[in-house]
């Protein structure tokens, strides 16, 4: 009898080809490329390397891609010439694109799973930190660097160090108007930004099993921002609902073959993780971060740490920078703090329904700040206008545009203003990530909706009431 | 990538923790070809005020250390982004080694990738470091082969993740090594081909519907 093991075990083992002192040489089955793969690309081309499965490589226009004028030609020549080199690289080896001009164009991490490519039991990889979104269906996914990318475009495989699993327990029932990005952020306060680093990640509980797809894959996306380069859930009826009829999906018979091998994916009740964190799901509140990193992050209900307070002087000289970055005073409450804009979109929070749920909060109001919603692919944008989303981001003020990474990472020059705060329901507050200057607080798309109709970050569950989401 | 085992240069401190890679380099030149050489980003933003001037406070700014290639900062350097540009614009600003408490999983792996070594020491260790650099630059040196590295008149050990080593003073290039190993990746992809086709998307005969 085989020792017990974790769905993270199982996964490993099925993709291990040979392996090599410390590391294995794992199996690939599906490696994403964006524009930023180009030094991918360039290194394989200088080798004269063909791309190994080009079949089970997909294109994605998405981090360059404007969000404004798709009808129009790029003005930007430096912006122009990373999406035609993306076209140019991906015909070149006969890999699929989704690029600009497709139906289906969106940012990776939203295509993947909606085109039915990302399937329980898989390693998935692209030149992306975020990659660890894919863990949702019960894979492997996580981000790699432009040599490993060029590496898995030349042999469809990776050499990696195992993590050690840790599992991550939610037990118990959230309250309303908090969802998964609370929940990731909650944790990701507790264990620190390099929380989980070494290790794979398990999200399981009460209240995971009671998560949609959407919501799994804003928690496994944010696996990264707490150190842990992949995070999964385990497939369950959830999963196979959400991936039944889907474009690339298997069908027919294939699919029923595909559930009997999903269905054994789950861990062993007795299986053992080398660490384990449990959260109640009941004391998760709206958290907002304050700071320069996810780790900065409180409840809404909560006031600004004090430098002043903090017996060791390293960190309070770093929550000193980072409140002076911030333009924050020590001690004043979360709430009421007033922002100069709103971001709704990304990889972490731009599914339909994120925007269902921004839309709840802002039906019917005006927004006081101006705002950008930009959805997380073009199918959920045409999805969200047929049920009228659109009108409510639009009648509140908001800007609807295009879709792609945008003012995430700011690549395509959708950018904040030096010194200008935003709401951004996106993943990362990195100094200047939106911008040089620029104050992001991270945010759910309900807190972000209630920060425009206020015009400061607020708690939204008064905004909530008598209103679903 | 040439190997290397050891290396004699400039030390020089950052005193900050949490540079993540979208401070090593800001995205916005992520799309300059390497060929003109990423030195010129490292860490573009947070050197620089305001108004765009280089900060006379910011360790890296001082004319001392000119020609540095061996960088102490606190913990989890490089986390974030999995930009391998970060390491570039370390490397082409001359640097050999970077040492922190921790590092970003991903950083990790790209700096190894390309020569740069991301040395592991414990807090008090890199604190101690960080001592012997507060007054200004001094000379350092780093030995892979004993993992070791010196900073002034301070000596730690240093660790470093699964393979980095043999891969750093080896110089070795994985795509190179990989390929002794296509028949076993050949047996591998053949039997999954045979027994999961459906992951095939798209070529499977099974497609309802395609």
């Amino acid at each position: 009898m085989t020792a017990p093991r974790t769905l993270f075990d199982k996964l490993w083992d099925a993709h291990v080809i040979t392996s090599s002192g410390d590391k294995d040489l794992l199996w690939v089955d599906r490696h994403f490329v964006h524009e930023g793969s180009h030094h991918a690309f360039g290194k394989i081309a200088q080798r004269g390397l063909p791309v190994a499965e080009p079949g089970l490589t997909f294109g994605v226009a998405d981090h360059y891609v404007p969000t404004r004028h798709r009808d129009r030609p790029i003005p930007d020549a430096d912006i122009a010439r990373m999406v035609r080199t993306l076209s140019e690289n991906t015909a070149r080896h006969g890999i699929t694109l989704f690029g600009l001009d497709d139906p289906r164009q969106g940012i990776v991490h939203v295509v993947g799973p909606e085109e039915g490519l990302t399937l329980p039991g898989t390693l998935v990889l692209c030149g992306d930190s975020h990659t660890s979104t894919h863990g949702a269906f019960g894979a492997l996914g996580f981000g790699i660097g432009a040599t490993e990318v060029a590496h898995v475009l030349a042999t469809q495989t990776v050499w990696q160090a195992r993590p050690a699993p840790m599992r991550i327990r939610v037990e118990g029932t959230l309250g309303p108007g908090v969802g998964a990005k609370d929940v990731a952020l909650a944790w990701i306060s507790r264990l620190g930004a390099d929380g989980a680093r070494g290790h794979a990640v398990e999200y399981a509980g009460s209240v995971v099993r009671g998560f949609s797809m959407e919501a799994r894959l804003t928690l496994c996306n944010l696996s990264i921002e707490g150190g842990a380069r992949m995070g999964m859930v385990a497939p369950d009826e959830t999963t196979f609902a959400y991936l039944r009829g889907r474009p690339y999906a298997p069908g027919g018979d294939a699919w029923d073959a595909a559930v009997v091998a999903w269905s054994a994916l789950p861990g062993d009740a007795d299986a053992a993780f080398a660490r384990e964190t449990v959260l109640d799901g009941a004391e998760i509140a709206p958290i907002v971060t304050w700071g320069t990193s996810p780790e900065d992050a409180l409840p809404i209900t909560a006031t600004l740490p004090d430098p002043a307070r903090e017996t060791d002087p390293a960190r309070a000289a770093r929550i000193k920078a980072a409140l002076d970055y911030m333009g924050l005073s020590a001690g004043r409450p979360l709430d009421g703090t007033p922002v100069d804009r709103v971001f709704i979109g990304s990889c972490t929070n731009a599914r339909i329904e994120d925007l269902r749920a921004a839309a709840a909060v802002l039906a019917g109001r005006k927004a006081r700040v101006p705002g950008l919603v930009s959805p997380g692919s073009s199918l959920v944008k045409a999805q969200a206008e047929q049920e009228g989303l659109d009108t409510v981001f639009r009648e509140a003020g908001l800007d609807w545009v295009a879709s792609g990474c945008s003012m995430c990472v700011g690549m395509n020059g959708d950018l904040l203003a030096p010194g200008e705060r935003c709401a951004s329901t996106t993943n990362r507050n990195f100094r200047g990530r939106q911008g040089p200057g620029a104050r992001t607080h991270l945010v759910s798309p309900v807190m972000a909706a209630a920060a425009a109709v206020t015009g400061t970050l607020t708690d939204a569950r008064p905004l909530l009431q008598g209103r679903g989401t | 990538m040439s190997g290397w085992t050891t290396h004699e240069g400039l030390a020089v401190g950052l005193p900050l923790e949490g540079v993540d890679t979208d401070q090593l380099i800001p995205a916005r030149f992520m799309s300059t070809p390497r060929a003109q050489g990423y030195g010129g980003f490292l860490l573009h933003d947070i050197r620089r005020d305001a108004g765009g001037a280089l900060r006379g406070d910011f360790p890296l700014n001082d004319s001392r250390a000119d020609g540095a290639s061996i960088l102490v900062a606190r913990r989890n350097f490089g986390g974030g982004s999995s930009r391998e540009a970060a390491a570039y614009a370390l490397l082409d600003a001359g640097y050999r080694a970077v040492v922190a408490p921790s590092f970003g999983d991903i950083f990790q792996g790209n700096a190894v990738n390309n020569g740069l070594l991301p040395a592991r020491v414990t807090e008090a260790e890199a604190e101690a470091l960080l001592a012997a650099l507060a007054a200004g630059p001094v000379a350092g040196a780093v030995d892979i082969g004993r993992g070791t590295l010196r900073v002034g008149e301070v000596s730690v050990p240093f660790t470093l993740a699964p393979g980095a080593a043999e891969k750093l003073v080896n110089g070795w290039d994985d795509i190179d090594l990989t390929r002794h190993h296509q028949d076993r990746i050949g047996a591998f992809r053949d039997a999954l081909k045979r027994d999961r086709p459906w992951l095939w998307p798209g070529a499977s005969a099974w497609r309802a519907g395609a």
